[in-house]
């Protein structure tokens, strides 16, 4: 469904682990391959702890991954230097969950949304206020709100903000770790419709990270879903509600409560917990909660296989009885 | 067994919080106040335990509870109600447990006071709570410290603790809002079997409608302080008729439902 040409961001073979007490060690990323495509949107969901955010984190050079490659456009960024991590940063940017810790309390609105372009020399003074009107009007702000400190707004204000700051460097690719989290259902609606419009006209790459399935199913080209370090499954968005084959993911649109349910229909959920991600069973990740565990789940690791053109799971059950 | 009665609360010199507030609520029956962030859904059940915080007050109308008024309550009469009669879960409950305490010196505290049970009784009533709960090894639970356990186990201690002494009224303020969707799912389907097993009233604050809807029999709505819309559930969510629950309702995420991108 995807052109090859059209590719962005192709992460391959992403490890990442921490050193914890007692010499053992925290795999938060383990194999991840990913891929991310021209002006659409990549959705990464699961639980927390899943290593979702560790993920993005790496794309955009917060932090190094323990092995694997990133490729954006052709070039590892993994082995930038920190110059080249610099200049790169201008192309990909990142919208956080709370907006008013990631914005300095000090700084009036105009100064904020400037900040990035002043960095890197793209803008003179003269033209500050000029930029920062025109970016407020890109997020539905009103101008004025340029002499504003971020505790004069509103959450969905701030965030429409921060998706300003983020553009402003007009970055190929955009990642919003858990952005409309924080927000109202009503407002978390306009901030995804102003995202989705962005996204058009400027053809932005998005990659949205965010545990509500029924949100980002909306909106989302392709989903990734991850548990304990592992892509368990990725699936165009469209086909998640009833194309979902892995047990977790049907946990997931199981455990999801609806305003329309039927309040006599039991929720189904799975019991007992994730495992610690310090101590991940051989095997399948997911074996302790799955309903179709088999010695076979015990022992060998399942491998993603594609199910049809664009979707790929990890699962021995299910690749197993096709 | 509860009524509020045209209440109104005020925090400081401020504008009232929240106006003209009417609830009654019959034994085993669940109520699910949703709103938006600032709409005052969590003022009205701390304002039932009362509980404000800081300077708010209850300036007009009245909270009774089998018939008796709670606001003129001594320390005393509250000591009584609270944590027996009527209890409360929280968002985080394990933010309510003392972080260098263990779980089960806490909970066995919190039954000695509010009974004449030996310490051992109170273990042991501890254990059967928290097994009840479907906690694992209930008794290694007791042993630990509250940062030794997930989000979704405190909130299961917090729970069980809430439940110890099978209060007649249960307020829950935002009790799945920090938890994962499965495990979410998991703490709404204990808190349905609260009410099946010990006709439990139970009143639920939560901004996720879904939850709301899938728990309450009787659902209100609420913004700037004052309730908007209320009835049953199928009143509420299926037949809106005020405009405000519309458009909320119409801003909640389907699954399957509308898509923003082709």
């Amino acid at each position: 469904m995807f052109h090859e040409s059209e590719l962005v961001l192709q992460a391959n073979h992403i490890v990442k682990q921490f050193p914890a007490s007692g010499g053992r060690t925290l795999t938060a990323c383990n194999d991840v391959n990913l891929s991310v495509y021209k002006g659409k949107t990549l959705g990464i969901v699961g639980e927390s702890g899943c290593g979702k955010s560790t993920f993005v984190r790496m794309v955009i050079s917060m932090d190094k991954p323990t092995s694997g490659e990133i490729l954006y456009r052709d070039k590892n960024i993994v082995a930038m230097t920190k110059k080249e991590i610099w200049e790169n940063r201008q192309n990909m940017q990142m919208v956080f969950q709370d907006p008013l810790a990631s914005f300095n309390p000090k700084m009036r609105i105009i100064d904020i949304l400037t900040e990035p372009l002043m960095n890197y020399g793209r803008l003179k003074k003269s033209e500050k206020e000029a930029k920062a009107k025109e970016l407020l009007e890109m997020v539905e702000l009103p101008a004025d709100f340029m002499y504003r400190y971020p505790h004069n707004m509103s959450g969905g204000q701030r965030q429409r903000v921060s998706i300003a700051r983020a553009l402003s460097l007009e970055p190929e690719i955009l990642v919003c770790d858990e952005a409309t989290s924080a927000l109202d259902v009503s407002i978390q609606k306009t901030v995804i419709e102003l995202l989705v419009r962005l996204q058009e006209e400027k053809q932005i790459s998005m990659i949205f990270i965010c545990h509500d399935l029924a949100l980002i199913q909306s909106f989302a080209h392709q989903i990734a879903v991850m548990y304990l370090g592992h892509i368990v499954e990725t699936i165009p968005g469209a086909d998640v509600s009833d194309k979902a084959l892995h047990p977790y993911t049907q946990a997931l649109l199981g455990a999801q409560f609806s305003i329309h349910m039927d309040p006599n229909e039991k929720i189904e959920s799975i019991e007992s917990e994730a495992p610690s991600p310090l101590d991940v069973p051989k095997g399948c990740p997911f074996q302790n909660r799955c309903e179709h565990c088999s010695e076979k789940c015990k022992t060998v690791k399942p491998v993603l296989k594609e199910v049809e053109p664009g979707h790929e799971v990890a699962c021995h059950y299910v690749t197993d009885k096709k | 067994m509860l009524e509020i009665k045209d209440l109104a609360v005020q925090y400081g010199k401020q504008a009232p919080t929240i106006e003209h507030f009417n609830l009654s609520m019959k034994k085993g029956e669940i109520i699910s106040v949703v709103g938006e962030s600032g709409s005052g859904k969590t003022t009205v059940i701390r304002a039932v335990l009362g509980a404000l915080a800081g300077s708010g007050r209850v300036t007009s109308g009245d909270i009774l509870f089998h018939g008796q008024s709670l606001l003129n309550n001594s320390r005393d009469e509250w000591r009584k109600l609270r944590g027996t009669k009527m209890s409360m879960i929280f968002q985080d409950c394990g933010g309510t447990l003392n972080p260098i305490r263990r779980i089960g010196s806490q909970y066995v505290e919190y039954i000695c006071t509010h009974s004449n049970k030996s310490s051992q009784e109170a273990w042991a009533l501890g254990v059967s709570m928290l097994e009840k709960m479907r906690l694992p090894d209930a008794e290694n639970i007791m042993k630990s410290f509250p940062h030794q356990l997930s989000g979704g186990m405190r909130q299961r201690v917090g729970i069980a603790m809430a439940m110890t002494f099978n209060p007649e009224l249960l307020l829950a303020d935002e009790p799945t809002s920090a938890l994962d969707v499965t495990t979410q799912a998991q703490i709404v389907r204990q808190m349905m079997e609260l009410r099946d097993n010990f006709d439990t009233g139970i009143i639920i604050v939560t901004h996720n409608l879904g939850v709301a809807a899938y728990m309450a029999d009787q659902l209100i709505v609420m913004q700037y302080g004052k309730v908007v819309d209320r009835g049953t559930r199928d009143e509420v969510m299926n037949h809106p008729t005020n405009d405000y629950t519309k458009r909320l309702l119409a801003a909640v995420p389907e699954m399957g439902g509308e898509r923003f991108v082709s």
